[in-house]
């Protein structure tokens, strides 16, 4: 007892730091009552200067003590003389607080940054991937980014993973501003990734579970070229782009139709052959690097199990077949799922889609991305034109942004469920 | 590609022949604010007729694109022929709308519209109606719908079976000197098409008033700016 007064009476002669530095956390282990009782005498000095972060209660729990750099030797010791054993679980707790302070303004720049961000606004390029990066940093325990190539003229092209971790999980693939004049999908995919990364955050209902199956990949901007060279003037050549920018055969006719140069009949109805034409499908098939990057990204990862991609305008959620108007073998199903996830994303807003397969609906088209999806055994493959029927067109106003991607998310997060559901 | 027979009214067979009818609809009952969007097709049915042509018969729904967000839908039949001929001509409406007649309720702004303009001095000129973001201004908001009824002409002629026209753009509307007391309006509108995706620029002059309506008196055909193939840098 004396050996103990003593120590208490050294300790508090020294207690005096207000700063943390080289302050111990020791993780102390009582073994029997004593040991407890001994604990529980230190802990109610209040001149000691130790910090209990835990309390003395039981054997069963260990007792965590931060410890004044300056009294380190003397706890250390007077530990070790009352056979208490013990370890260090933190030896710089400054660092430890300044690191933590870091982050902590980090992350209120993170928040500060999407929270500030106007998803009801159309954004450039840059922008968009800034955005990107800020999102990753935001929640890094749940995306990454990866580039996954490059466009023709250079531009890294990348893809959000969200992700609770797993090796090889299923996934289901999103890709967005394949044509690059429909701008309301891009803004959709925008508004997509924050709104997956805050419902996994706040724990909202089906994405926590639905990420527990799977892993989502999703494209913000699947034809970067052609993305810039909209905003590149409010003339009208540039704003209603629609293909890439490569090179082609007419040097009057610069692009290709990414839609339509899949390997899925490849070369069918539904393309033209001609480069100056909207629906050129190019030279040959996957000859377009965008598309190649994206096929090939798919196929190495071999565990797909959904592809929807987003574009504008007309308000149809569709599935294959482009290529020929025969039914798919999964039509009766995919025709089944599409109504449902349109009657979803009606309730948001009232907002009509049809179903219907890419040929009976729009017209038919082949070597595009649904059928090659569909065809590599992808089964839920699902193409969405967004708002609106024609009044704006391609020219949707910012304000309809957030409402339009909101009821997407309904009719995704329908589709995703009913993969997570159906897992083959 | 013959679609004969009652045809899957969400299919585009019906919603082409349906978007041929809305254009005759607007042709004939549009102005600065009035103009009739494609709601849904409801039934319809194709058959061969004698002449070699295809005739459509529809049953559809509009609404009006100029009363705030969706107004009422006003319900329609039609019938659409196509005819097979050698160079092309455009199709034959006969249609049929509910109600028509009740929508007067727009006279007084047109008559407001018709007043401000009409004076002499007036020489309205505008770019990019809607801009790249979809903005489109109070003040432009009559001549863009007027617009679509001046191309909704271009649009009724120029469609067939392979077509399925919607104005996206109008790239400029200059205001010419009033003539026999309408209001002179040039245009340069912005077409698209739906299963080419193609984007077709027409120049036009129109002519308005409350009394006659929408008049077309030139159309123009103009290739798209073959200038602009690579952005200066």
């Amino acid at each position: 007892m004396r050996v103990y007064l003593a120590v208490i009476a050294l300790l508090a002669a020294v207690h005096s730091e207000e700063l943390f530095n080289g302050d111990h956390v020791l993780r102390v282990h009582a073994e029997s009552e004593d040991h407890i009782q001994i604990l529980k005498e230190l802990e109610r000095d209040v001149n000691s200067g130790l910090d209990f972060w835990t309390h003395a209660v039981s054997t069963e729990r260990p007792v965590d003590i931060r410890v004044p750099h300056s009294s380190l030797n003397a706890v250390k010791l007077f530990l070790k003389k009352s056979n208490i054993p013990f370890t260090v679980m933190i030896n710089n707790v400054q660092e430890l607080l300044v690191r933590e302070r870091e982050e902590m303004v980090h992350n209120a720049e993170m928040e500060r940054k999407t929270k500030s961000f106007n998803f009801a606004a159309y954004h450039d390029l840059e922008t968009i991937y800034k955005f990107m990066d800020t999102l990753v940093d935001k929640h890094s325990n749940l995306i990454s980014k990866e580039r996954i190539g490059s466009t023709f003229e250079n531009r890294p092209m990348y893809v959000l993973k969200f992700s609770t971790g797993g090796e090889k999980k299923p996934a289901i693939w999103i890709d967005a501003g394949i044509h690059a004049r429909e701008w309301i999908s891009h803004a959709t995919a925008v508004w997509l990734a924050n709104r997956i990364a805050t419902d996994f955050e706040k724990n909202r209902a089906l994405v926590p579970s639905i990420l527990g199956h799977v892993d989502i990949y999703l494209m913000i901007v699947a034809n970067p070229d052609g993305y810039v060279f909209t905003h590149h003037s409010p003339n009208t050549h540039y704003r209603l782009w629609r293909k890439s920018r490569s090179v082609t055969s007419n040097p009057k006719c610069p692009g290709v139709d990414l839609n339509r140069n899949w390997d899925a009949h490849f070369g069918g109805p539904g393309a033209s052959d001609d480069p100056c034409a909207e629906d050129y499908r190019g030279p040959s098939v996957q000859s377009e690097i965008e598309v190649k990057n994206i096929a090939d990204f798919i196929m190495s990862h071999g565990n797909f199990k959904s592809f929807m991609t987003l574009h504008s305008y007309k308000q149809l959620l569709m599935y294959p077949y482009g290529y020929s108007g025969t039914d798919a073998p999964d039509k009766p199903e995919l025709h089944d799922v599409a109504t449902q996830a349109s009657k979803a994303l009606n309730s948001w807003h009232g907002t009509v889609y049809k179903v219907g397969s890419i040929f009976h609906t729009i017209e038919p088209a082949s070597g595009a991305s649904a059928d090659w999806a569909y065809l590599r055994g992808i089964k839920y493959s699902f193409a969405f034109e967004l708002r609106d029927t024609g009044k704006y067109g391609f020219l949707l106003p910012a304000d309809q942004i957030v409402s339009t991607a909101t009821e997407t998310w309904l009719a995704l997060k329908y589709i995703m469920k009913h993969v997570c559901d159906h897992p083959y | 590609m013959a679609s004969t027979g009652d045809l899957e009214p969400t299919h585009y067979p019906a919603r082409r022949a349906a978007t041929v009818a809305l254009h005759y609809l607007n042709t004939h009952h549009g102005s600065p604010f009035r103009v009739f969007g494609l709601q849904q097709v409801h039934k319809a049915s194709a058959e061969d007729v004698a002449a070699g042509g295809r005739k459509y018969k529809l049953d559809f729904s509009v609404t009006d694109w100029a009363s705030g967000s969706e107004g009422p839908a006003l319900r329609c039949s039609a019938d659409v022929l196509f005819p097979q001929t050698e160079r092309h001509s455009g199709p034959e409406v006969q249609l049929r709308c509910e109600a028509l007649q009740q929508i007067n309720r727009t006279a007084q702004e047109e008559h407001a519209f018709y007043q401000r303009y009409i004076s002499p001095d007036s020489a309205v000129s505008a770019r990019d109606i809607p801009d790249s973001y979809g903005n489109v201004s109070e003040e432009m908001q009559p001549f863009w719908r007027l617009a679509r009824v001046a191309a909704s002409f271009i649009m009724l002629r120029e469609s067939s079976e392979r077509t399925e026209f919607n104005m996206a753009q109008v790239a400029s509307v200059a205001q010419q000197g009033s003539s026999e007391e309408q209001l002179m309006l040039e245009f340069v509108v912005l077409l698209h098409d739906f299963p080419s995706q193609e984007i077709i620029q027409w120049k036009l002059l129109a002519s308005w008033s409350p009394d006659r309506g929408v008049r077309v008196l030139q159309t123009e055909w103009q290739p798209r700016c073959p200038h602009a193939t690579k952005p200066p840098n």
